[in-house]
């Protein structure tokens, strides 16, 4: 009989004793006392240094102390503008550009620095959703790596050029000089409507000149495949939340596949559960490695990246496509294959189809399923398209080939690096050479700007004038939020000027949109708002399937790949490498690997085995890995391994956005190798799979931070709860027993678990009580919360040094659980399984087991039911970490902040990327309402305790009751619970009968509440939604496989969840 | 002076409070002298030229009394319609537009005439206020009479030992006893140990005290770069504190205010003449033309042309009241919504010529006025979820709710 485990490492999985003991303690590292038999004199700490030490550091604070009061000025403004008042707040809606990634947001303003970004509601297509690229974008404008003024190459390396006049002068006559070669102006995907325009009145300027648009990680064959079948090269607005069957063949649609802050929120709709009803959307993923998407689907079927052809062929074959298709080999994917056929055509139209692929081919087949099974006009709509993406992969190479012939005259860039991620990099550089004339607009001095001659940097976004046009008739506006930091110009400024017309960009937009929209009121209006939208009419569009038969024949003859093959694929962290200088994106771990700070070889268990590599107990919590060379058509390149199941067996999968040049900042320098070189050109597209590759394991060793192991339960996996929709159905009731079972062993006389379950009193919450449920049915695990949290409370970056120590500071990690199956013969069947992702934060506990430790009361209950944290009290014993069940209690191990007196003094103990968040210029990030913490105090969520005063101070000033999500009304909000893109965090007062978490709690979602560990009667103020599954397949703990192994820990407790999935 | 807020928040009032405070005998006039207030303080006054001209004599000025009445309703379409007199006033005043007052009836206008044209007392309100005392120094004069009187008893006591020791050798001596080598009182290890003890216990209170002491700064009173008076603002003139300090009702921060707050009114009140004469700590007096003369530099404000020379620089104010960066205060919690006096922690201002810091802002401090203070817990709505609180209180099991029945004394309340 099949047993279920879930785990988060095998030494969870298997359980053995190395692995128990090495859980025993709660911090990785014995404290660097030395003991031993010899006196102590010879001990490394004597007591006459101790006493030095002891007398020297008494002085020290005396000095500091006892010094004068250093005199603080308090200066007003001269002139203060009417609307601002220092310390409150503002917030303008802006919108986050980069690459693919459009996203409107609402930017806070405090003291005139933008500190945090948050989704603006009032975007339909978002609806206020957020990435965790979005989240950390605020750092951009306070990155240390930014170029300050225009520069000017001199040969070797670059000179200031002190005035936008010189420049525009140097520029001016530069250009003048290439005659009538063309000027290519080379930027990514434009998706703003006056921008275009100024591209346009530039090109007139200059005859035989062209406009390219490049995008690193392309959509090109998805484009041209859109324009055979529908005569549009664009694509269709998707809609995930119409879609009752929902097929994904390799798009990893709510991590970086095209808008997936959009279609996280569409997809979160279909996914959530009512308990009396249970009904759920299907989710089918078909791909080779394991995507964030991937891990979400209620069924995963993994194949080779060279069958992805044969496999949206045979999907099309099998819901009546008209066309034959290869044999699948794989009886387990073919079995997924007719699954998701026969249940697409039963939907009705009510489902979608999306591929992942940059083949044409591939998507002329998936346009065909899709226009077979009706999805058109239901599911995706031909009356909005999306507009992030029209970048040509073929514009770009001839571009390239002309630049190596000569016949290029100038080339701007902007906002594109093709220096880095251009497949075949050398040959553009090359190309860039030869071109008389190269302009850089770009940020960074990164590696395309390093080759250019003339550099005259755009504005941060946040200082920028703007619009972007995400999905046609969906406006959403940029504006600044802070004057310019340094010289820099707005790109279409420089563009207007070098064409004849001296109009600033703000203006030329301003008047744009005042012609466009009748009136300043209404121009005003839609600043305020951000967005401007026109409601989308629905269309299936023209539908031309001409293409598919020829697209059909090339795919059933498509190369069959060697022994290993190997994709590129982008994480939603780091994207194609733009924002690698960002320490908060880089130190967020991975939604599947859980490592931080690098790109790696992910491999199958498999593929590890047969390279001979140990995959034992202490896989996970050995930091240090096996080291592979890669060889791919002459290119090689070395990666640590890093051996995760749900991969498939022949299959490598290498993060790309990483490897970039020192000069793109101090946190992105020198991490990760830069795998875009593995990218090819098969004549119309660019290709991120290879076919074969040669894998060779070398003697080196390389160390890898990754958290996963980090904070553990001891066993105590029935943190997580999930069930089988079909077994869920037949008793509603399965996660409510869990608690009767508790009250009917506990309390036993009034049958009231929280009261009597305790020798404490119960204390009353006499006002408000502040409470959480997170929904796991709808968290898709992408770390924008995780993100946000660090952003709104200051949480320190530790650099990959201190990760790889177990320092990392989050204050909500998301736990990635692998469930996978055990057969009689004690055999784990690792690539059948599913994924888990939980929140874990402070669970605020009623009845919390780390404040009776703490010896100075540093840590105590407030009447609003918060776990209250006095920094100041602290001394650091780190008892309370030691109590909690839950283990989110983060330890200041060093000065990550610079709260110290003595500057700089961790600059030899810490890495560089947290000493550059300690720089004046990046500080200006910090949140003013929360304290900077300093070395040797715990720290953990605060429920945003600042957010709540905030909130409460609102209600109180306009004398009412306090809101927290009645009729859509929100004082208090988390930044996770804002961040979320699904609307899984809800967040408020439990004591208010109308709000959101009262009807989730109390309501709507009633039969899914449960609270971790809640054996331990710790008493949350989070809850949790079990997770449900559709599918077939038996999810959740079985009975038996939860006491097969009896893990210590877990076994001593009466009250132990018992869970039957019945099958 | 729950009272006075609700009367002096507005810009116009504080305003006209400056400078005309006029007991009058006539109700009519009283009428003209609310609506001057409201709507003609801020930028005239009666005998003196400020943003728009004195309004003595008005009526003589204009030819008609329906243009007067146009003009005070819509100037601008006057100047508009080239009226002579509208035409010169308007270029007098540096073009400044009189805004419109379509809803003053003439009735109103005439009630503001008759104000204008009531003779003003000798006196005014204000400066028959109570000037500004030193600050108060009772309770210091019993402890020192309790610490003398100490010292007297701890001597007598010396002596009388020093006498029985003596009077006991004697009474040996003539016993015939060989007493002891006489030790002398500085020598006497009793002595010595109860010296050493008392050292010891008054070295430690003032180390204590200095100890919880650091970074506190009661009392500091630094100088300022202009000589500015709460004692003529906020005490003779009894602006309201919120008028400068606006945003104390808003948010955390009270602020500073502005220079062009100030510019607000010193725009007309360049000299200080009427007032009592001022003082500095060290006893020098103020020229408080010259303080006003050091605002304008700041502003670059012309006087003489009234107008603004664009070379005004911030003022850089001293700080004195410093919280250490792990408290979180906000002054909109406690003067919007808790509705405390701002002299309840900042002292009695308004009889303060320079600012000093009056309480010693420690955690104590803070604490107890939380233990006592009560919440305005019936009058705020955003209360009404405290059901249980509401019911006792209907029920007469209590008598009102503190700050801390509601939380006010924990850590996440200020420090976060």
């Amino acid at each position: 009989m099949d047993q279920k485990k879930y785990w988060q490492s095998l030494g969870e999985l298997k359980n053995s004793e190395a692995y128990e003991k090495s859980l025993q303690h709660e911090f990785a590292e014995e404290l660097p006392v030395e003991q031993g038999d010899e006196s102590l004199l010879d001990a490394k700490a004597p007591r006459r240094d101790f006493l030095k030490y002891l007398g020297f550091s008494t002085a020290a604070a005396m000095a500091a102390a006892s010094c004068e009061i250093p005199v603080k000025k308090a200066i007003p403004y001269l002139n203060k503008p009417d609307t601002l008042v220092p310390g409150i707040a503002d917030f303008y809606a802006s919108t986050y550009v980069q690459d693919d990634q459009v996203v409107p947001v609402v930017v806070k303003v405090r003291d005139g620095r933008p500190i945090k970004i948050e989704g603006n509601e009032l975007s339909s297509i978002t609806k206020g959703g957020t990435s965790p690229r979005v989240q950390a974008s605020v750092l951009s404008i306070y990155d240390t790596a930014r170029l300050r003024f225009p520069l000017q190459a001199t040969g070797e390396g670059f000179k200031e050029v002190t005035t936008f006049e010189a420049f525009d002068k140097l520029v001016g006559e530069a250009m003048a000089g290439i005659g009538s070669a063309p000027v290519v102006l080379l930027t990514s995907t434009v998706t703003s409507r006056t921008t275009r325009k100024v591209i346009g009145e530039f090109l007139a300027k200059y005859p035989g000149s062209r406009h390219v648009e490049y995008d690193a990680l392309s959509y090109s064959g998805m484009l041209l495949a859109n324009e055979a079948s529908f005569g549009k090269r664009s694509i269709p607005m998707y809609h995930f939340d119409n879609a009752k069957v929902i097929v994904s063949l390799d798009a990893d649609f709510l991590g970086t596949w095209v808008a997936p802050v959009t279609f996280a929120r569409q997809y979160s709709v279909g996914r959530k559960v009512n308990p009396e009803k249970p009904e759920m959307s299907k989710h089918i993923q078909f791909e080779s490695r394991l995507s964030l998407t991937g891990a979400n689907a209620d069924d995963r079927f993994i194949h080779r990246p060279s069958e992805t052809a044969s496999v949206a062929l045979n999907l099309l074959s099998l819901v009546g496509g008209g066309v034959s298709a290869p044999a699948v080999a794989d009886a387990r994917l073919k079995k997924g294959l007719e699954m998701a056929a026969t249940m697409l055509k039963q939907a009705g139209g009510n489902a979608v189809v999306v591929s992942g692929s940059n083949d044409v081919n591939v998507q002329l087949l998936v346009n065909a399923i899709n226009q077979t099974i009706g999805a058109y006009g239901k599911t995706i709509n031909w009356g909005a398209t999306i507009e992030t993406a029209k970048g040509s992969d073929k514009d770009m190479v001839q571009l390239v080939s002309d630049m190596n012939a000569g016949a290029v005259g100038a080339l701007l860039v902007h906002g594109v690096n093709p220096a880095y991620d251009y497949f075949d990099a050398k040959k553009f550089a090359e190309g860039l050479k030869k071109v008389k004339v190269s302009v850089s607009f770009n940020d960074k001095e990164d590696e395309t700007t390093q080759l250019c001659k003339f550099v005259i940097p755009d504005h941060n976004f946040l200082e920028s004038w703007g619009d972007a046009e995400p999905v046609s008739g969906h406006v959403s506006f940029i504006q600044p939020t802070i004057a310019p930091l340094f010289k820099t110009r707005a790109f279409q400024t420089s563009l207007l000027k070098w064409s004849g017309n001296n109009t600033e960009y703000a203006e030329y937009m301003k008047q744009y949109w005042l012609t466009a929209l009748g009136s300043q009121e209404a121009f005003d209006k839609a600043l305020q708002d951000g967005v401007l939208e026109t409601a989308a009419t629905v269309s299936a569009g023209n539908y031309n399937g001409a293409a598919v038969s020829a697209a059909a024949t090339l795919a059933s003859a498509a190369k069959k790949g060697g022994k290993v093959e190997l994709v590129v694929y982008q994480k939603n962290s780091i994207g194609s490498g733009k924002d690698a200088n960002n320490p908060w994106l880089q130190e967020l771990p991975d939604p599947i690997t859980k490592a931080t700070w690098d790109n790696y070889a992910v491999i199958s268990y498999a593929m590890a085995k047969e390279m001979g590599i140990v995959l034992d107990d202490l896989y996970e919590v050995e930091v240090t890995k096996p080291v592979i060379n890669i060889k791919v058509n002459g290119k090689e390149m070395k990666l640590p391994i890093l051996a995760i199941p749900g991969m498939h067996p022949n299959v490598i999968a290498i993060a790309v956005g990483y490897g970039r040049t020192e000069k793109v900042g101090k946190a992105g320098a020198n991490v990760g190798t830069n795998v875009f070189p593995l990218v090819s050109f098969n004549g119309s597209t660019f290709d991120y799979a290879v076919a074969s590759v040669e894998v060779e394991k070398t003697k080196e060793l390389y160390k890898v931070a990754y958290t996963q192991t980090h904070n553990q339960y001891e066993g105590r996996t029935e943190v997580v709860k999930e069930f089988n929709i079909n077994d869920f159905r037949k008793n509603t009731n399965v996660v409510a027993e869990v608690k009767e079972k508790l009250a009917e062993d506990y309390a036993k006389e009034s049958g009231d678990y929280r009261v009597e379950g305790t020798l404490y009193p119960d204390f009353p919450y006499p006002g408000v009580k502040w409470g959480m449920s997170i929904d796991l049915n709808t968290c898709i695990g992408c770390g924008a919360c995780s993100v946000a949290c660090t952003v709104e409370n200051n949480v320190a970056v530790v650099g990959k040094s201190e990760v790889l120590r177990m320092h990392e500071m989050h204050w909500l990690r998301i736990d990635r659980y692998f469930a996978t199956y055990r057969d009689d013969s004690g055999n784990d069947d690792l690539d059948n399984l599913n994924v888990v992702f939980m929140p874990m934060l402070c669970q605020h506990c009623d009845n919390a087991p780390c404040e009776n430790v703490c010896p100075v009361n540093a840590t105590n209950h407030s009447s609003e039911g918060i776990n209250q944290m006095a920094y100041n009290r602290c001394i650091g014993t780190r008892y309370c970490a030691n109590n909690c069940p839950y283990k989110v209690r983060r330890f200041n191990w060093a000065d990550y902040m610079g709260a110290d007196s003595f500057k700089d003094n961790q600059r030899e103990v810490l890495d560089d990327s947290v000493m550059m968040m300690n720089e004046d210029l990046t500080r200006m990030v910090l949140n003013p309402d929360v304290t900077v913490r300093t070395r040797g105090v715990i720290e953990k969520c605060s429920f945003c305790v600042q957010r709540l005063q905030d909130g409460k101070l609102k209600a109180k000033k306009e004398n009412r009751p306090l809101e927290t999500g009645h009729e859509g009304k929100w004082d208090v909000r988390t930044a996770c619970q804002q961040a979320c893109p699904t609307n899984a965090i809800v967040f408020g007062n439990v004591n208010d009968k109308n709000s959101a978490i009262s009807k989730v709690r109390n309501e709507e979602q009633k039969k899914l509440v449960y609270h971790a560990l809640d054996q331990l009667h710790a008493l949350p103020s989070v809850s949790y939604l079990a997770k449900i599954r559709n599918t077939d397949r038996p999810v959740g703990v079985t009975e038996d496989a939860h006491h097969a192994p009896a893990p210590a820990a877990a076994g001593a407790h009466k009250a132990e969840e018992k869970v039957s999935t019945g099958h | 002076m729950r009272h006075h807020r609700s009367i002096f928040t507005s810009l116009f009032v504080g305003f006209a409070l400056c400078f005309s405070v006029v007991f009058s005998a006539t109700g009519y006039a009283q009428d003209g002298k609310a609506i001057f207030q409201q709507k003609c303080a801020a930028c005239h006054a009666i005998n003196k030229n400020l943003t728009g001209p004195a309004l003595a004599g008005v009526e003589d000025r204009w030819p008609a009394k329906a243009d007067l009445y146009s003009w005070i309703r819509n100037s601008a379409a006057l100047i508009k319609a080239g009226h002579p007199r509208a035409v010169a006033v308007y270029n007098e005043y540096n073009k400044i537009q009189m805004p419109a007052f379509p809803e003053l009836k003439d009735a109103d206008i005439d009630a503001i005439l008759t104000y204008i044209n009531t003779p003003v007392p000798g006196k005014t309100e204000g400066s028959s206020a109570p000037v500004a005392g030193a600050k108060e120094t009772a309770g210091d004069d019993n402890s020192l009479i309790f610490g003398i009187l100490t010292l007297i008893l701890a001597v007598i006591a010396l002596i009388l030992l020093q006498v029985n020791s003596n009077l006991k050798r004697l009474s040996d001596d003539r016993e015939g006893q060989a007493g002891e080598e006489a030790v002398p009182f500085y020598k006497n290890k009793a002595y010595i140990a109860l010296l050493a003890i008392v050292l010891f216990l008054v070295g430690g209170y003032y180390t204590f005290q200095g100890a919880s002491g650091l970074g506190r700064s009661k009392n500091y009173q630094p100088e300022q770069p202009i000589y500015y008076s709460h004692t003529v603002h906020a005490g003779i003139n009894q602006i309201s504190c919120l008028y400068c300090h606006n945003g104390a009702m808003q948010g955390k921060h009270a602020n500073i205010p502005s220079v062009n707050v100030c510019m607000n009114c010193h725009m007309g009140i360049n000299e200080y003449a009427k007032g009592p004469k001022l003082y500095r700590e060290d006893g020098t007096e103020v020229d408080g033309t010259a303080e006003i003369q050091k605002l304008y530099d700041y502003a670059g404000w012309d006087p003489a042309k009234k107008v603004y020379t664009g070379n005004g620089k911030p003022i850089e104010w001293i700080r004195i009241h410093n919280l250490p960066d792990h408290v979180y205060f906000n002054h909109a919690q406690h003067v919007t919504v808790g509705k405390q006096n701002c002299q309840t922690c900042h002292g009695e201002i308004q009889k303060m010529g320079e600012v000093y810091q009056f309480s010693d802002l420690s955690m104590g401090w803070c604490i107890n006025c939380h233990r006592e203070s009560k919440v305005q817990f019936t009058d705020n709505k955003f209360y009404s979820i405290y059901e249980k609180f509401h019911e006792d209180l209907k029920n007469k099991k209590i008598d009102s709710v503190t700050v801390e029945k509601i939380g006010g004394t924990e850590c996440m309340k200020c420090h976060y």
